[in-house]
Formats: structure tokens, sequence, C-alpha cells
């Protein structure tokens, strides 16, 4: 059954069976590979979507569950003002290494500013516990969320 | 030449046939070959040019897994050119080795700024040389008197100035010069500056491609699944119920491997589990985890293959007050990068075309040519980004998985290992067992050293009939350890199984530094001693004991620690860098391991780019740290136990370390950075551990091994 849905603004309709995860709705029919497969399991978070403005793992979410609402990947975030200054905060810090999970952690990291404005340490250790980073660029992400939440809010 | 980099830079490089009037530098001085010369160098050759328009432009000889090369090397570059960082087009280039010849594309090994440092300082000390002397011939002054600033020739004397894109012409048509100096260090303007890395805006922005974003019009996409128990066969499968699946379109069974293809993945994994695969097990049914570690132990009763000899042992030993005899396991390591195992090909009657992020560009397209039947130069090889590498994408299994499928279809296809067959499917790390023993003086100096190895040899894999007995990577940083000894015996026992083995993050630096670093916690001890006031009574080499006592400074070496936690060090010379790193560790009632901080100071040479340095130090660390508390897979019944990040388990943000680093700039000769990070943390915060709780972990993951102690 197609699929309608909006993708970082734009109104698509996805031919897709009901049960095809958001994650391969997106790469492999919308041609969205700014959101990436990293575990199918929902244990990684490198599939990180806004679904009206709530952080949902696309590999876990049916494409069917999203009919009608609003998705945002890292493509979409990065062009408004908290995704811009968090894309700014992680260019200033130097935070990507291989960067395969960081248009996860730049959604994580937007959900998480918009639950809480000003997060201490403990906070953003929560907050971003479901994204995984192999090559350990936590200490800069950590950063660059403080410095996201002195700049959106400045 | 692709510029792989990203899609929205595609028809923004330079290629072969646009360098008409270009300046072309080949890395070979002696070699140089001029534009047109009629030669056919020129393709071949080029890897660093100077457009008609005065735009440098530099094909990146090492490939780039989040290392950071893609930045340092192009700095090198900036350096001797005169132009900014981000002045500099980058591309990633098709897989040529002859083109980068004597530099090795292949990365690994920490090797990619010792490799490059001289012949790319080199050629951009030549392409800067040939356009100040186009600027001298024009001015008709001496060169000498010149001096380049951003992206122009410059006469300070009279203050003219002339573009790059006025002066390649002129300096096309000279002969290159082959041995301009390069610019000295007390002229540098880039080299040893924090400089920001050049594909983070497209990587934040998810605009890079990396090769499992790769989309080839008409292709479709397939993932796999290969015999559960290693060396096993196909037996059946219900190819009818696979294709009853919506959107899939092929299934392909091999000897040892099931392929389904659809339109997407998720039909293509639907299909796969309608398919039900069944195996013929094999030989390896009953291979288990337990007896592959007796094998190791029992290799260890005797001493292996010689590795190093000096001295008289037994005479060492008789004259010792005391000796120290520790057994250290480690375990089989996954990799797990965050970007699954995929590559996509298309194979017609003309050849074969590849697109996939390789550490070794030119085996995979080798690797794939041989799979084929195919004379290499028909294989074209477009090569990525890497979602991480870490010594997984060394390996050209997944080509050849590739082209196999894709030899059986009429269209391109995209074949992706799903996480639970990336992990089952690892090349993982060797698991082994050391047995180490010293017979210390008096004064607790070591007198007689053994060091006994056994495990896997990925070496022997490699070099087959050549193999001489000894695995130089086990071996590497045992052989010479920071602490002398007047006999020392080192040796070496292949030992396989079931498990396909290969290279991981840290390499023999890594496996040894766990041995010998917390072996020198064991004889301080033994000695009486303080671990710090221990190592630097055994450790002569200066830049080792810089490095050391920097990072014990910083970390307040000697401070009052809380009950339950404490302060462990390690130290390590490899690669041409030293790295020392102090470990603070908690240890809670209940047994749980934490690491709140880590200290490191490292001596690197000039460390091309500081801000680099520390990312990798701060990245290797909770990278090895992973390993060293959660790390490990185990074979069972012929197959990997693990299949996903649940039991595969990297550290979190909550459980990660914060690390802070000291950066020792000095003249010697650039040192790797890529893994001694990871070499170094194991030791210390297992030495952590027992200076909290008085237990000596010899085994890794510690926070398995800590319940058993």
């Amino acid at each position: 059954m197609p699929v309608t849905l909006t993708i970082d603004g734009q109104q698509r309709t996805l031919a897709v069976t009901d049960d095809t995860p958001l994650l391969w709705a997106l790469r492999d029919v919308a041609g969205v590979t700014a959101v990436k497969f990293g575990c199918g399991a929902g244990l990684c978070g490198a599939c990180s979507v806004l679904v009206d403005g709530e952080r949902l793992f696309s590999c876990q979410t049916p494409v069917s569950s999203v009919a009608g609402k609003q998705v945002t990947t890292v493509e979409g975030l990065t062009r408004q003002p908290l995704g811009q200054a968090l894309a700014a905060a992680w260019e200033e810090l130097d935070v990507v290494q291989c960067g395969y999970c960081q248009p996860g952690q730049i959604v994580a990291a937007a959900a998480l500013l918009k639950a809480n404005p000003k997060p201490d340490d403990t906070a953003i250790d929560e907050g971003m516990s479901g994204n995984i980073c192999r090559c350990g660029t936590y200490n800069r992400i950590r950063a660059a969320i403080h410095r996201a939440a002195d700049t959106a809010r400045a | 030449m692709t510029d792989t980099l990203t899609p929205s830079r595609r028809g923004f490089l330079v290629g072969a046939t646009a360098l008409a009037g270009a300046l072309v530098v080949p890395l070979r001085g002696a070699a140089a070959v001029a534009p047109g010369d009629g030669k056919g160098g020129l393709a071949a050759n080029e890897f660093l040019s100077v457009g008609a328009d005065g735009t440098v432009a530099l094909a990146l000889p090492k490939t780039e897994m989040g290392q950071g090369v893609l930045t340092s090397v192009t700095m090198l570059v900036a350096e001797e050119l005169g132009v900014p960082v981000t002045a500099v087009r980058v591309s990633i280039p098709d897989a040529a080795p002859e083109r980068f010849a004597p530099i090795d594309t292949g990365t690994g090994g920490s090797t990619t700024i010792r490799e490059v440092w001289k012949p790319l300082r080199q050629a951009g000390a030549n392409a800067r040389a040939a356009l100040v002397g186009a600027a001298a011939r024009r001015w008709k002054v001496s060169p000498a008197t010149l001096r380049v600033d951003n992206g122009a020739v410059v006469d300070p004397a009279s203050g003219r100035r002339l573009p790059y894109a006025a002066l390649v012409a002129a300096a096309a048509a000279a002969p290159l010069p082959t041995d301009a100096v390069p610019q000295p260090a007390s002229a540098w303007k880039v080299i040893g500056k924090d400089t920001r890395r050049l594909d983070s805006a497209d990587k934040i922005r998810g605009r890079a491609a990396f090769g499992i974003d790769v989309a080839v019009p008409g292709m479709k996409i397939a993932t796999l699944a290969q015999s559960p128990v290693f060396g096993g066969k196909l037996a059946g499968h219900d190819a009818k119920a696979a294709k009853a699946v919506p959107g899939v379109t092929a299934v392909i069974a091999t000897d040892d491997c099931l392929y389904v293809v659809a339109d997407t993945m998720w039909n293509a994994k639907q299909g796969l589990a309608a398919a039900a695969p069944t195996w013929n097990e094999g030989a390896n049914a009953n291979a288990d985890q337990s007896a592959v570690e007796a094998a190791i132990e029992a290799a260890l009763a005797k001493p292996g293959v010689t590795a190093k000899t000096t001295g008289d042992l037994a005479a060492a030993r008789a004259g010792a007050a005391r000796t120290v005899e520790a057994v250290y396991h480690q375990p089989f390591l996954a990799h797990a990068t965050m970007e699954p195992g995929n590559c996509t090909a298309h194979v017609t009657a003309a050849g074969a075309e590849i697109w996939a992020g390789s550490q070794v560009p030119a085996d995979a397209r080798k690797a794939a040519a041989a799979k084929l039947g195919l004379p290499v130069e028909k294989v074209t090889f477009h090569n990525f980004l890497m979602g991480g590498g870490f010594g997984r994408r060394l390996e050209t299994d997944m080509v050849e998985r590739t082209v196999e499928l894709a030899a059986k279809l009429p269209y391109p296809v995209k074949l992706v290992w799903t996480r639970e067959e990336d992990i089952q499917h690892d090349i993982v790390r060797p698991a082994y067992v050391d047995r180490i023993s010293a017979a210390l003086d008096k004064a607790g100096k070591p007198l007689a050293w053994e060091h006994r190895i056994a495990g896997s040899s990925v070496m022997a894999r490699l070099m087959g009939d050549k193999f001489p007995g000894v695995d130089a990577d086990a071996v590497d940083g045992a052989l010479d350890p920071l602490y002398p000894a007047a006999a020392r015996l080192v040796t070496f026992k292949q030992v396989e199984s079931a498990m396909p083995t290969g290279w991981w993050r840290g390499v023999g630096g890594l496996r040894n530094t766990f041995v010998i670093e917390s072996f020198a916690d064991e004889l301080a001890h033994a000695a009486g001693a303080d671990p710090l006031t221990w190592r630097l009574a055994q450790i002569t080499d200066p830049r080792a004991r810089a490095v050391l006592q920097r990072a014990a400074q910083e970390a307040g070496w000697g401070k009052a620690i809380p009950k339950g936690e404490g302060l462990g060090l390690s130290v390590l010379h490899i690669w041409d860098t030293y790295i020392a790193a102090v470990a603070h560790a908690r240890v809670d009632g209940q047994g749980q391991i934490a690491v709140p901080l880590v200290t490191i100071a490292v001596d690197c040479g000039p460390a091309v780019n500081p801000l680099g340095v520390k990312a990798q130090i701060e990245g290797g660390v909770i990278f090895a740290l992973s390993a060293a508390l959660f790390g490990g897979v185990t074979l069972s019944k012929g197959r990997i136990a693990q299949s996903n990040y649940n039991d595969v388990r990297p550290l979190r943000m909550n459980e990660a370390p914060r690390v802070v680093v000291h950066v020792m700039p000095t003249d010697n000769a650039p040192g790797g950075m890529g893994e001694p990070p990871a070499a170094v943390i194991a030791p210390a915060v297992a030495n952590a551990i027992f200076a909290a709780t008085g237990k000596r972990l010899r085994r890794i993951p510690l926070q398995e091994a800590i319940t058993q102690a």
C-alpha cells in the first residue's frame, strides 16, 4: 500500500509494503540516505529521526505508522534554527570522526534540547545513551550539546 | 577520478582530462612526467596538481575511515603550496596503486603520516618551486628572494604578486624540480596547528556518501546468509517461498551462501527469512571456545618459535632474588563498525564496476578481478568514505561476496550485511594467551625476561608458505619493551581454530601492551615499589620517561584517592609514537567497574594536526576501553555466539570516560596515531583496578574477570 508522509518538509508518497520499517522506506524508496542503518534492532540510534518532533528509531517504526506525519531527518533538521546551532557546534568542536553515527546523534541531541533546553552533563549522558559512536566521540558530542544549548538560547 | 566525498560536489573535481594546462606533480620526483609528454604517464602518476585556474587538487593517497587523514594529509600539501587547507580540492580516488607509488594506498598499522610525510611534502615543495621558478623567470629575479602566500607567488622586495593561475602554464612548461626543500619547521603555518576536519560539514548534514549510500541506476538491493558455522555449506532453501515475498527479484544460491535480491533491504530480508536456508555444518559443528582456549594454553607449556633471544636466560635467572610469572588471556574481538558490511557491483561482459569503502582499495580491486577471472584493468573500484574501519575493511571478503552475486545478475546490485551477519561473519582479532616471567635482582630490576605468546596468526594466513613461524605483528612491541633485561626470550606459537582472524585497531601493540604493562605493574608490586617509581627506575628512553612523567603529573599521581578507586599507569612506545596513560577506575560493591577519567600524554613527533591527534586519542581510548571492559566474541557450536550491539557492547556516552590529552610535540619523525591510543588503555585500567581493589585482573574482558576474581 502506498504511504503518504512528509519528509523534511516535502510530501512524499512511497510505494512500500505496510510493515516496511521507516528506515528502509526512507533509504531505499525515498532515497534519503542521511538516515543510517546501524543495527536494525533499536540498539544503536544511527537511524534516529524526529516524527512530529519526537525521536524515534526508524528501524523499529513501521512506515504505515507514520502516514500523514512529519518526518525530520538530519538533513531537514540542520536547515532549522536548532539544527543549525547543533551543526555549528559540531563543526566548531570538530566532533566528527567517521561520521556515520553523527546524523543520529544530532537528531537525538535535538530531541534532548527540545525537552530540556539547558541539560547538565548527566542529562546529556542519559539523553544520548541510546546512540552508539564506535569512534568514541562522546566527549566532544557532550561539549557540542552544551555549546548548541548556549547558542540556541542566546 | 570520481569525487565520492559528497554527491553535491560531483563535477567539482579535476579529472585527468581536465588537467590540460595544469601543473601535475608525480610522487616520484626523479620520474617527473610533464603533461602531454606522450609517455602516457599523466593519468597514471597524477595525484597532486595545480589547475589552470590555480586550484590545488589532491587525490587522497590513503583512505579515510574516521581517523582524519583526509584533513592531515591535505595539511601537508597546503603547507608546501602556501594555500589555506580549505582551498585544496580533495578527492577519494579510484583504486590505482601505480599512481601513488611508492605510497601504499592501503591504510592500516598507523602508517599514513609516517608514510606520506616525506614524499608528499617533497611533491608539494617541488610544485611550489616550479611556481616560484616561473615567477622568478618572469620577474628576472632569483627564486630565493620569492615566497608563496595564499595561492600566489610574492616578491617581498617589490611587493609584486602573481596568483598561481597566472604561473601554472609557464611552470608546467619547464622541467619540474625534483629536489626542492620542504618548508622547515620554523616556517610552518599549517603543520602543528589545530585544524578542523574538512569532511565535517557534509557528514553532519547527512550529505557525505558512504559505501552503503551508493545508488546506481537500475540497482537492486540484496542481503545474504553465510553458513552460521564456519566452513559449513548450504544444504537447502525454499526459493519459491522467497520469491513469493513482494519485491524479491532473485534468489541466488552458491556452495556456502544464499543471496536474496529485492527492491529494498527490507524485502530482501523478508525473502531471506522465507527462504529459511539450512546448512551442512561440517567439521566445525562442535567447535567451542573452551577448547580453543585450552589449545592455546597448552601451546604455552614450552617455548614456541623464537622471535628474539638475547643473553643467557638460565644464567640470569640463577642470580635472581625472585621470579614473577603470570598468564594473561585476551579474547576474540569483533569490529562492529557502525556502517555494516556492504558493497555495490555491476558486472557486465565488458568488466566490473565496484563501489565500496575499503582500507585496501587496490587489494579489493585485485580480489574482485581474481574472483571474476578478469584482468585487473577490467575492474574499476570506486572507493568511499568508511563508517569505521578498525581493520575490518582491510579484508576483501565483502567485495568478493558481492561480485560473486553480481556476476549472476543482469543489473547492478548493492549487497548489505545485516548487523547480525556482520558480527557473525566478522574476521575477528585473534584470542591470545601469554605466559610471561621475569627474574628480578634485589632492587627489583629485571635480569631475565621470558615472554611466550600463543594464538592465531593473521600473518600466517596472509603469507601462506612464506610464514616464518613467528607472527611479526603478534610480537610487535614485545621484542624490545621499555624495560631492559640482560637476557630475554620472546617466542610465538601459532594455534588456529575455526574462527577466522584478522587485524583490529591497535594490532600487536594492543595485545602486547596489555601483557607487558600489566606485568610491569606486577613487577613493581613484587619489588615493593610504587608503579611510577619502579617504571622510572627501569626505563632509560627519555621520550618514554617524558610522557610517563607528564601523564602522571597531570593526573595527580600519588594523590589521595577514595576507597574503592585507584589510578593505574601504562606507557607505550610503538610506531614512532610514545604515549602514556593514567586511568582512574572505580569498583562499586557489586563489582561494577567505572572509568570516569583517563589522562594521556603523547609524543608523536611534530603532531601534524594536534586537534586530530586529540580526537584519535579520545576516540581510541573509548574504542579500546569498550573491548577491555566488555569485549570478546566467543565460538559456540562452530559459530560466533554474539550478534548485535546488545552482546557486542560498545561503551555508551554515560559509560565513557572523560579523556584529557596532553600533546607534547617534538622534532622527531612523525609517529602513528591511529592505534597507540587504543593500545595503551587496557593495562592502565587493569592496574587502576588493582590499585582500587587489590585484585589483579589478567583476563579481558575485565568486567567479567572481576566477578570471577
